[in-house]
């Protein structure tokens, strides 16, 4: 008896023989062998694990650098060393004017950087269609996010401290730092105006109000917490840049605080670079180069994690 | 009759005045839009100034040295009588460490967003991306910092190397600066896969894993292909961290422990001592524009990806 007949007949004529062979058939098209299939989960499995390892990787990456400025730098750190100058070129004391000088250029990028970044995002969230000039423009934001510290860092040199004759000064490392953070403010304001829905602008529209109004008495208040986020991250970038400021803002040591915009100062990013590496007791120094350090990444990290708790609290009541 | 047509002219009388009023309104409402499209440019305006004052402040070089002898001269003596201006092992430093950094990142970042977008429960989620994040925060010079004090010490005992600070060492560094660079722009892409894909694949009998592998990545390429290059980019443009821990020797790097000097560590450190608008400042400036080429090239590139292969859903990228 062959198959193709059985397969032609009536299932109720089909012999019990014929039957159970053509089960099988069916059963080895559809579901694959136990062996098989143990394998590609095997597989899966420990492809999973490998995605998972990838992933710790990076936690524990994280958490040896933390782990390390930690338990050698929290020694250093003092109430002397936080309040007060350094003294003997630099080989003891503390870090005082480096701790103002990047909340200074810190500040000064964000008071930049931020009115420009939003009133870009506002452009082009808010008015911007589709077509070749948006596309120009946010080749522009993506190029400039691209470019390299230093040569922002040369930029600032050429333009603000040689031609516009700032100098070497709090005004031209903020400016130079401003034009870096700007994308990164671009990019959290456009988001957080992207978030606030259509309705409310419809609404605001349908009762008459124009575009601009709509904009300034209704989307921005709905968008100002994401865009202060934004800010939180820009400042934090901000603070923790060295390359930058090396030419146009920070000096090895200046022995009085800053007075105006157009002095030199001492700042945490480079102030570790030129103890780690140009300092007169390299060796020495270790422990203000660890507590250095300590201190910029709670200040950085700091910075970043409230962004990032405040972020994920607005995210929660938006979404 | 009288009353009524005084009614007419009233009424076309505060109809002028509305439309009056209206205009005012458009005209300051347009003159709003054009303030704020002036200030949109001013990104791109500052790409552009960077560009002028680049080429500005080191075209000057090549009145001395050939274009040609710049980029492949062997030798970079700036400070020496008569003076080598040669940044061939600066480029191949830079392109040596970028390449070991990668084949470091590459794997790390993809899987990490893989395991983010298709393994992890929302949960661990929301614990991991953090972490991601942080890492990406975290200050160049601090990384370089650690490479200095923590991991070379390690790797010159377990290798017994003359010196830590090397090839391998500054790539690991760079590695995981650009791991948070491919992690979020990769998972960004991944997740917007639309799921009526992934359950096509799960519903055919495919496994979570085949369906990973056979679908979602190919939808998402274009995506992960795009975030490795502005990983990449940023690892080409880093600056602390080669000028910290990658040694500074100018030689072209012929094993993976050789100290080397990639462009941005020679701009950092050598601008202060080069004499104002001499040739050594005109040549650093010139090594400048050759490094903003290679990122600009490696942005575009990836910003070409990103909307030629637009991908399947909606990334925002």
């Amino acid at each position: 008896m062959n198959e193709s007949e059985t397969t032609l007949m009536e299932p109720g004529a089909m012999s019990s023989s014929a039957l159970k062979g053509a089960e099988k058939e069916q059963n080895d098209m559809i579901k694959p062998s136990h062996a098989r299939e143990r394998r590609r989960r095997v597989f899966q499995r420990s492809a999973f694990g490998l995605f998972r390892i990838a992933a710790a990787v990076n936690g524990t990456a994280l958490a040896i650098i933390i782990y390390f400025l930690v338990a050698r730098g929290w020694r250093a750190i003092n109430w002397t060393f936080l309040t007060q100058p350094p003294i003997d070129s630099m080989t003891k004391g503390g870090i005082l004017p480096c701790i103002i000088g990047t909340l200074c250029l810190s500040m000064g990028a964000i008071l930049v950087a931020l009115p420009i970044g939003v009133a870009s995002a506002i452009y082009l969230n808010e008015y911007a269609r589709p077509g070749r000039v948006l596309r120009v423009i946010r080749l522009g934001i993506n190029n400039l996010a691209g470019v390299p510290s230093i040569v922002f860092g040369l930029f600032g040199l050429a333009l603000f401290v040689v031609l516009l004759g700032f100098g070497v000064s709090i005004l031209s490392g903020a400016l130079t730092l401003g034009a870096m953070t700007l994308p990164v403010i671009i990019g959290a304001s456009e988001e957080a105006l992207r978030a606030v829905p259509d309705t409310y602008r419809e609404a605001s529209l349908g009762l008459g109000a124009t575009k601009w109004q709509t904009i300034y008495r209704v989307v921005l208040p709905a968008a100002l917490p994401g865009i202060l986020t934004g800010a939180i991250l820009g400042i934090g970038r901000a603070a923790g840049e060295t390359a930058p400021i090396m030419f146009t803002a920070a000096v090895f040591y200046s022995p009085s605080l800053p007075s105006s915009i157009f002095d030199e100062i001492m700042a945490l990013p480079y102030h570790i670079y030129v103890l780690a590496t140009a300092g007169t007791e390299i060796e020495a120094t270790r422990h203000l180069q660890y507590g250095t350090a300590l201190v910029l990444i709670v200040l950085v990290l700091g910075l970043n994690l409230v962004a990032i708790v405040y972020r994920a609290r607005l995210r929660r009541r938006l979404g | 009759m009288m009353s009524f047509a005084g009614t007419g002219q009233n009424q076309i009388k505060e109809m002028d005045e509305f439309a009056r009023k209206g205009r005012g309104r458009q005209r300051r409402e347009r003159a709003i839009r054009i303030f704020f499209f002036c200030i949109a440019l001013a990104s791109i305006t500052t790409l552009g100034l960077i560009v002028v004052f680049l080429f500005m402040e080191g075209l000057p070089i090549f009145a001395k040295v050939s274009v040609n002898d710049f980029i492949f001269g062997r030798y970079w003596y700036p400070t020496d009588e008569p003076p080598d201006f040669g940044i061939f092992a600066l480029i191949m430093a830079s392109l040596a460490v970028t390449t070991v950094a990668s084949v470091i990142s590459i794997p790390l970042g993809v899987l990490t967003a893989l395991y983010l977008a298709e393994v992890a429960s929302a949960r661990i989620r929301e614990l991991v991306k953090p972490i991601v994040e942080l890492l990406a925060a975290l200050p160049s010079v601090v990384i370089g910092f650690f490479g200095m004090v923590v991991v070379a010490p390690f790797l010159q005992e377990v290798f017994d190397l003359p010196t830590g600070l090397n090839l391998f060492n500054a790539s690991l560094m760079l590695a995981f600066m650009s791991i948070p660079t491919i992690c979020s722009i990769s998972e960004d892409a991944i997740f917007s896969v639309p799921t009526e894909l992934k359950e096509a694949s799960l519903a055919l009998g495919a496994t979570h894993l085949e369906t990973i592998v056979r679908v979602i990545v190919p939808a998402s390429i274009s995506g992960i292909a795009t975030a490795i290059i502005l990983g990449m980019s940023r690892a080409i443009g880093e600056t602390m961290v080669v000028l910290m821990v990658a040694g500074g020797a100018t030689l072209i790097p012929s094993s993976l422990f050789d100290p080397v000097r990639p462009m941005p560590a020679s701009i950092a450190a050598e601008m202060a001592e080069a004499p104002f608008r001499g040739d050594h400042y005109y040549a650093l400036f010139a090594t400048g524009i050759v490094l903003f080429i290679f990122t600009l090239l490696f942005n575009v590139v990836a910003d070409h990806i990103a909307h030629k292969y637009r991908q399947v859903g909606a990334a925002t990228l």
